[in-house]
């Protein structure tokens, strides 16, 4: 939707003359997005009109809970990342020799299921 | 329908008796569905709070069935999860499925209706015994391995249940499963039972290990029944236990940074339903009557909306055969009504309004505030914040949106359909009315969600988090879905205990084959030569003797016995 391959058109809808979907148009894309950054605004300016009451102090600064989403949101998702250098593994990383081609018959493991 | 005093779990067993015995898959499917639906109204319209039923085994008095309002709340929800899990799978045709599911939810039934804790024992290790077979039921080696590491950690819950029970008794001179309280060891070992089925920070590994190893069908059942029945037994064993606030809140914590980077969405759901159990736990830590309901409401919900977010993830599997975000994407292009729906549940867990999260959560939350928890509100708001973000955003933008797959595929089979489509009605319904569940609640608190200070503030805080999600994205510093693993504390007992095993062994290895060879094995050899000396073909002992010299020792003998006669 808003990934970078997502405003080229897509391989299979390219020159084999798909259905063009809702959010191929990258004029689709543009309009959700800008809808809501205005609901972003208006639920910002909200605070103008209603009286939020507040149980803690810290409730009661201007826009606290959208401050505190977004930041919560950045810093668990940088934090995260930094995380993978230190836990991330390949797949088969707890395969033992026995074990490592069954690796590949769980991925698609679904099939397992199909028709049954 | 029939008596009120029967035990809700009976009719499951007997239907999973049935199923056992017949061929018919059509009479099967049929019993699956009708035993939950009977057994749920029965349950509503024949059962009220305050039934005990009593049974003698030895000395022991036993309740195998005991009703109030908090097992009822929890006996209606099993019965509503069977149901959609039994529609969901309705096209399934495998035997064995369908027994363990069945089995599984009779388990459930029979715990949370136990009024003793010999009898909550027997179904504690009930819900072992039989789930394990859905995480079997995929027969595939990993699947087979993921399972036995699944059982070792519930029957060791069930192990540590018994013998805090007893422990409890030899005290008390009791076995009535009422508020446990933590005094003694008896009470600490079950706390601990109860944490490994609750997925307690460290202990939560077999959840997150199994639940993404089911098939899509049997993941459903298993989101259901056994960390519900586990947060059943904390709110009932374990209210106003101050530590469970703290263990709460790090289970709304620690699970989301794992979720974010994590591949296989169903592994996302399983870490995401870590998170909210941390609210649940939280909640019954609190112990007031607005928390108490607040987790109680929680697990409620969570049973739906999980069980959704599980279904439509389900239904990617089985109509792609992939899960993983890496492979995933565009599929809302053929798959629309799975996406919908999936946006609903995912609307629900991140407590929007109007859905159903949003009416439970925010119990616990206000009783934080309450009870003056400033710093484990804070944490939980960040948890709640991350929920949206990864259960709410990228569950569905990773399967649905994001980059084209190329995957073309359709909505799956009506039954899956159908059973999504009530679970989000059921969302919608009590997220817009939520009177009817807090009827159902233990306690009568006059809670509202509904007021403009707490709708602005919770869309603000979602919003916002979205915000997050697309800035991230379009700076490019969104971590992209990468085909991989991520290590958590099984890394101990998967990597670390076999590889120090398999090191020691090398290490000692050499010397032990050179004692064997040298020391044991030459010292073998010597006994056994010594041996064939005295007793093989050519030993003394087999030696012919000639008749001369037995008679000289006969003649030996006969004069000393005759010179002892003498003396």
């Amino acid at each position: 939707m808003i990934d970078k391959a997502d405003t080229q058109q897509p391989p299979s809808a390219a020159g084999n003359g798909e259905k063009l979907y809702l959010f191929d148009k990258p004029k689709n894309v543009q309009r959700l997005l800008r809808g809501f950054y205005l609901c972003c605004t208006l639920l910002v300016l909200a605070e103008f009109v209603i009286h939020r009451h507040v149980v803690h102090s810290w409730e009661g600064l201007f826009g606290f809970y959208a401050i505190y989403g977004f930041v919560a949101c950045v810093v668990l998702v940088l934090a995260a990342t930094q995380m993978r250098k230190l836990i991330m593994r390949n797949e088969d990383y707890y395969d033992t020799d026995s074990s490592a081609a069954d690796s590949t018959a769980n991925d698609d493991g679904g099939n397992g299921n199909v028709g049954r | 329908m029939w008596a009120a005093d029967l035990p809700p779990f009976i009719p499951f067993f007997a239907a999973a008796l049935i199923m056992a015995l017949t061929r018919s898959h059509a009479l099967r499917a049929a019993i699956g569905i009708a035993v939950p639906v009977l057994g749920g109204l029965h349950l509503w319209f024949d059962v009220d709070p305050g039934l005990t039923t009593y049974r003698t085994l030895f000395e022991f008095q036993l309740m195998p069935f005991r009703t109030d309002q908090l097992s009822l709340l929890f006996g209606y929800l099993f019965h509503i999860a069977a149901f959609i899990g039994m529609l969901y799978a309705l096209h399934i045709r495998d035997r064995v499925q369908q027994i363990a599911a069945m089995l599984y939810a009779g388990s459930a039934l029979g715990a949370v209706f136990a009024g003793d804790l010999l009898t909550l024992f027997l179904f504690w290790e009930g819900l072992a015994l039989t789930s394990v077979f859905l995480v079997w039921a995929r027969r595939s080696k990993t699947s087979f391995a993921t399972g036995q590491r699944y059982l070792i950690f519930q029957v060791l819950s069930g192990v540590l249940l018994l013998a805090g029970a007893l422990l409890i008794y030899r005290d008390s001179g009791s076995l009535e499963f009422t508020k446990i309280g933590l005094d003694g060891p008896g009470s600490w070992l079950i706390l601990l039972a109860f944490g490994i089925k609750a997925g307690f920070p460290g202990l939560h590994t077999w959840l997150t290990d199994a639940y993404p190893e089911s098939t899509p069908t049997g993941t459903v059942f298993l989101a259901s029944f056994t960390t519900k029945v586990s947060v059943y037994a904390l709110a009932r064993g374990f209210p106003g236990t101050e530590m469970l606030i703290y263990v709460g809140a790090t289970m709304a914590c620690f699970p989301i940074f794992f979720a974010v980077i994590e591949n296989d969405l169903r592994r996302v759901l399983a870490y995401s339903m870590i998170n909210q159990i941390g609210f649940m736990v939280c909640g019954i830590g609190i112990g007031t009557e607005l928390a108490l309901n607040g987790a109680v409401a929680h697990a409620f919900n969570d049973v739906i909306f999980k069980g959704l977010l599980f279904m439509s993830m389900g239904s990617v599997l089985h109509m792609t055969g992939k899960i993983n975000g890496s492979d995933l994407g565009h599929l809302y292009k053929t798959m629309p009504k799975t996406t919908w729906l999936c946006i609903v549940g995912a609307a629900s867990i991140s407590a929007f309004p109007l859905f159903s999260g949003f009416v439970s959560k925010s119990m616990v939350m206000a009783a934080l505030l309450e009870t003056h928890h400033e710093i484990v509100w804070l944490a939980m708001l960040f948890a709640a914040a991350g929920v949206f973000h990864h259960a709410g955003i990228k569950i569905p933008y990773f399967a649905f949106f994001a980059h084209d797959s190329g995957i073309r595929t359709q909505d799956p089979p009506w039954n899956m359909v159908l059973a999504m489509t009530i679970s989000a009605v059921l969302c919608i319904f009590i997220g817009s009315y939520p009177a009817v569940l807090y009827s159902l609640l233990p306690y009568d608190t006059g809670y509202s969600p509904y007021d403009a200070t707490h709708v602005l503030t919770q869309t603000q805080l979602l919003f916002f988090s979205a915000a997050a999600f697309v800035w991230l994205q379009l700076r490019g510093l969104y971590p992209p879905e990468l085909r991989s693993i991520n290590l958590d504390v099984e890394w101990f007992y998967r990597k670390l205990i076999p590889s120090t095993i398999h090191s020691v062994g090398r290490v000692i290895g050499k010397p032990a084959v050179f004692a064997w060879r040298y020391v044991v094995s030459g010292l073998l050899d010597k006994i056994g030569d010594t041996l064939s000396r005295h007793h093989g073909m050519e030993g003394t002992l087999a030696r012919t003797w000639p008749i001369g010299s037995m008679v000289l020792w006969v003649a030996i003998l006969l004069v000393a016995y005759l010179l002892l006669g003498y003396l």
